[in-house]
């Protein structure tokens, strides 16, 4: 067992869990609050992404590009909120999924018209370029500065929500809407800046992500749905298990690509584990939360509704 | 007004009638194109009542039905990559592999609720699509053609009309079929889960079992659908399991009319006939498919047939039927 | 007719007892009123008695079983069938499918996909009977969301009655209705009388001194005192606690 690869797998994992939480947390949130079921998430980090690699192509400045894909994000997810999405709040379920479905459409082929299909190629930026020497190996100094970076919303986050007035709103709402809006907090505001932090976090987390996956239309499809899982995993509405729930899920997902291919040469013969091994990784995020559910439907931190 | 005269009651003969006759035209006016196109019409119009059953019916937002299609596809290509060809084969593992599936994701995915469940049935079918992509063996992502389509005895599917007419007679079968289910004991109490589910208990019946033998019959029939597209396209891949399918499904479904029986056929129809038609203008059509949904999802929930119904009811009040046109 | 008895029923919601030790015994064919301020735990308590509610500990006994750890179809189908306080009729169904659906859930099973529901004979006699019974036989083919709100409250009875129950759980029947309209259904319900035995939650003191064979006091969840309406009336403890006159 390589020590070096084990730990460079781990912390993959720990990056790629970081992005899943940027998306889920703000995910969860519109999901406890709202109850408002929203696939077009995945077209707000598809937006910071193409917007950071657009002004990173423009200026060159990595800060830039970030700020202009978080003000990017912010824009469309208020735009949406405030035109389509707030109409919806008090309908069924189905109609969320059947707008936010249309806006996926929209999105992804509003991408291709301007940027065609071809994914875009973003480099890595100049400052973040080269290794960091971690525990005798050198591991990629973007993808550390991603953990970091996302380690460190974590913890804004966190304080946030415990230790401010309006986190103490938020937590509210989740456990009681209708209260909070009883009480004359002016709750159509305090969703659109909810809905419009969220887009933000998927800003920010498409334009970090810019460099290591693929800038394409359609790359928040598959990243959305994983996001949905780490978000049943972790429970609905809890910021809490969407950080524990996503920094498993990467974990379990990064390293199963990895293991369990070669572990399944040791107990079976090679033909068999070349073709099962891809596909049981492949399928362990969604055999984990099965397991999950079996065993806690709620989820593992689920937030307390009353 | 005559019951039967109704607009809303003669509309599915009339589309029946209609779909009979496509065959016959497209051979006089030798548009072979005509009764493929139409096929995948009535293909996927048995996958939307499918689907109705169990999100019309019951309620159940499961926005993983593309899942089934996959399922009873590759039931129909694998036997065939290994060289089976009997219909029946294929109409086994089709049936079987649909139920199975259907038994298991649904006994899991109902031990949640509303947004859970419609996000759970979406993480299985992801499932799916990737286990698919990952057997290259079986094509993986390039797919891989049906290398004999399904003979039944002297029927051959792989015969653009014969399969045509399978498939009408299945969609006729089907849709009758859910006419009968909408009053008999089972849908009225699957109906009346959705409508209150702990009511259905406080009276003696079990609204999950309920749930799941619908999600069950529901995935079973969309895959057979999915064994007739892959005879009709003499091909299959993953990407016929990915989610914007299953998301197309629901829009037929509500499009038509959530919970009639003729919506689903409506529902198809104008469908994938705004898409054929949009694809004439653009190849970005997807750009003006997608904010047409938004809208449909704002403003028009009740469906082309459930709006028929409700036109007439204004302009012909009728005896209140058994539940007649509403869900 | 069967009876009912509860030893010991206990409920917590946290820190927070809402049934505390009640005991209960109901005879068969007798009509028992409970009656308490609110917030004194009674729909906590008939839903226990349902199933709907897990109990924290105690038992109940139907008929002499032990049905504590029944779940509420199981219940349903051995004749134990309440009604809501918050109407839940099927607002899509008509007022018959509604009966009808009742019927057949409680008396047999819904595995059938072709034939209509109200072409089952059973099911539809034991509707129409208790659409009589309720006075709702006239809007048979009304879809339930369209009745008034005191016809909805009648059907609500209607349900419970179709199933042929031999013990109804009745949670506030009266709940929001007119002073005629209360008098409809307590003279329906004397009608009832007899044919089921029946515990019946309210609020509506004409009513419940008018009906009840015997009543029991809820405060707090403890069962304060039981006894017949003139016990019930005189009983100084229960006037201070209930009715809100002075404990000299």
């Amino acid at each position: 067992m390589n020590l070096t690869l084990l730990l460079a797998q781990l912390l993959n994992g720990l990056q790629y869990g970081v992005l899943l939480f940027l998306l889920a947390a703000g995910l969860t949130l519109v999901f406890g609050i709202m109850s408002f079921v929203n696939l077009a998430h995945g077209s707000l980090y598809m937006v910071g992404a193409y917007a950071a690699a657009l002004a990173y192509g423009a200026g060159g400045s990595f800060t830039l590009a970030m700020l202009t894909a978080m003000a990017a994000a912010l824009a469309v997810g208020l735009i949406l909120e405030t035109t389509v999405v707030s109409r919806l709040y008090r309908r069924d379920h189905l109609d969320h999924v059947l707008a936010t479905f249309g806006l996926v459409m929209f999105f992804n082929e509003a991408v291709r018209i301007v940027w065609g299909p071809q994914p875009l190629f973003v480099q890595v930026p100049e400052s973040l370029v080269g290794t960091v020497d971690l525990l005798g190996f050198g591991y990629p100094l973007y993808r550390f500065a991603i953990i970091v970076a996302g380690l460190v919303v974590a913890i804004g986050s966190y304080l946030l929500i415990h230790k401010t007035r309006v986190g103490m709103l938020i937590r509210a709402g989740a456990q009681n809407p209708q209260m909070v809006a009883a009480l004359g907090i002016p709750i159509g505001l305090l969703n659109a800046l909810l809905f419009g932090v969220g887009a933000m976090l998927a800003g920010v987390a498409g334009a970090m992500a810019g460099p290591v996956l693929s800038v394409q239309s359609g790359m928040g499809d598959a990243v959305l749905i994983t996001t949905l899982v780490v978000i049943v995993i972790g429970g609905i509405g809890s910021v809490t298990g969407a950080f524990y729930a996503a920094l498993i899920v990467g974990v379990v997902d990064t390293m199963g690509r990895v293991y369990l291919p070669l572990l399944l040469r040791q107990v079976a013969d090679r033909s068999v584990a070349d073709a099962a091994g891809p596909a049981l990784a492949s399928m362990s995020v969604y055999l984990l939360m099965a397991l999950v559910l079996a065993l806690r439907p709620q989820g593992l931190f689920p937030a307390h509704r009353t | 007004m005559t019951d039967l005269l109704r607009p809303s009651r003669a509309l599915l003969p009339l589309l029946f009638l209609l779909l009979a006759c496509v065959p016959f035209a497209a051979a006089a006016a030798q548009q072979p194109f005509w009764t493929s196109f139409f096929a995948r019409i009535l293909i996927y119009a048995i996958a939307a009542s499918a689907l109705n059953l169990a999100l019309g019916y019951g309620g159940l937002v499961s926005f993983g039905h593309a899942l089934f299609l996959g399922v009873g596809a590759y039931a129909v290509a694998l036997p065939a990559f290994h060289g089976i060809g009997s219909g029946w084969v294929h109409l086994l593992f089709c049936l079987a592999g649909g139920a199975a599936v259907a038994l298991v994701i649904g006994a899991i995915s109902l031990r949640t609720s509303g947004m859970a469940f419609i996000m759970i049935t979406l993480a299985f079918a992801q499932m799916g699509y990737f286990l698919l992509v990952s057997l290259k063996f079986y094509g993986g992502d390039d797919g891989l053609p049906v290398a004999a389509p399904s003979r039944f005895g002297a029927l051959d599917l792989g015969s653009a009309p014969v399969l045509y007419g399978v498939a009408w007679a299945v969609l006729l079968v089907l849709t009758w079929w859910m006419s009968r289910l909408r009053a008999a004991p089972f849908g009225m109490a699957l109906r009346a889960a959705r409508q209150n589910a702990r009511r259905v208990d406080a009276m003696g019946l079990q609204s999950r079992r309920l749930q799941l033998a619908a999600f069950t019959l529901s995935g079973t029939a969309c895959a057979l659908a999915g064994a007739l597209l892959a005879n009709l396209n003499a091909f299959v891949s993953p990407s016929s399991m990915s989610w914007s399918v299953s998301g197309e499904l629901i829009v037929m479904v509500v499009l038509g009319g959530i919970g009639t029986v003729a919506g689903p056929v409506m529902g198809a129809l104008v469908f994938l006939g705004l898409e054929e038609g949009l694809k004439g203008v653009t190849e970005h059509w997807m750009a003006l498919f997608g904010p047409l949904i938004v809208l449909m999802a704002m403003f028009g929930r009740r469906g082309i047939v459930g709006w028929i119904e409700a036109l007439e009811q204004s302009r012909w009040p009728a005896r209140a039927g058994a539940g007649r046109g509403r869900r | 007719m069967a009876s009912l008895q509860t030893t010991d029923l206990v409920k917590h919601f946290g820190g927070l007892t809402v049934t505390d030790r009640v005991c209960l015994d109901i005879r068969p064919g007798e009509l028992h009123a409970v009656i308490g301020p609110n917030g004194a735990g009674k729909t906590t308590l008939i839903n226990q008695l349902s199933g709907e509610l897990r109990s924290s500990g105690g038992a109940v006994r139907f008929d002499g079983q032990d049905v504590t750890g029944w779940a509420v179809h199981r219940r349903a189908r051995a004749g134990l069938l309440r009604s809501y306080q918050i109407t839940s009729v099927f607002e899509e169904f008509t007022v018959l499918e509604n009966a009808a659906l009742a019927a057949r859930a409680a008396r047999g099973h819904a595995w059938r996909f072709w034939r209509p529901l109200l072409a089952d004979p059973t099911a539809r006699a034991a509707a129409e009977e208790a659409l009589r019974a309720t006075g709702l036989e006239a809007h048979a083919g009304t879809p339930a969301g369209e009745l008034a709100y005191g016809q909805r409250r009648q059907l609500e009875l209607a349900m419970a009655l179709a199933a042929q129950p031999r013990f109804l759980l009745l949670d506030e029947p009266m709940a929001g209705m007119s002073v005629q309209e209360s008098a409809e259904v307590t003279r329906l319900l004397q009608g009832l009388k007899r044919r089921y035995t029946i515990l019946l939650v309210e609020h509506d003191m004409d009513a419940v001194f008018a009906l009840a064979d015997r009543i029991s006091v809820l405060v707090y969840g403890r069962l304060m005192f039981t006894g017949s309406p003139e016990e019930i009336r005189e009983h100084p403890e229960v006037r201070a606690v209930y009715l809100g006159e002075e404990l000299d």
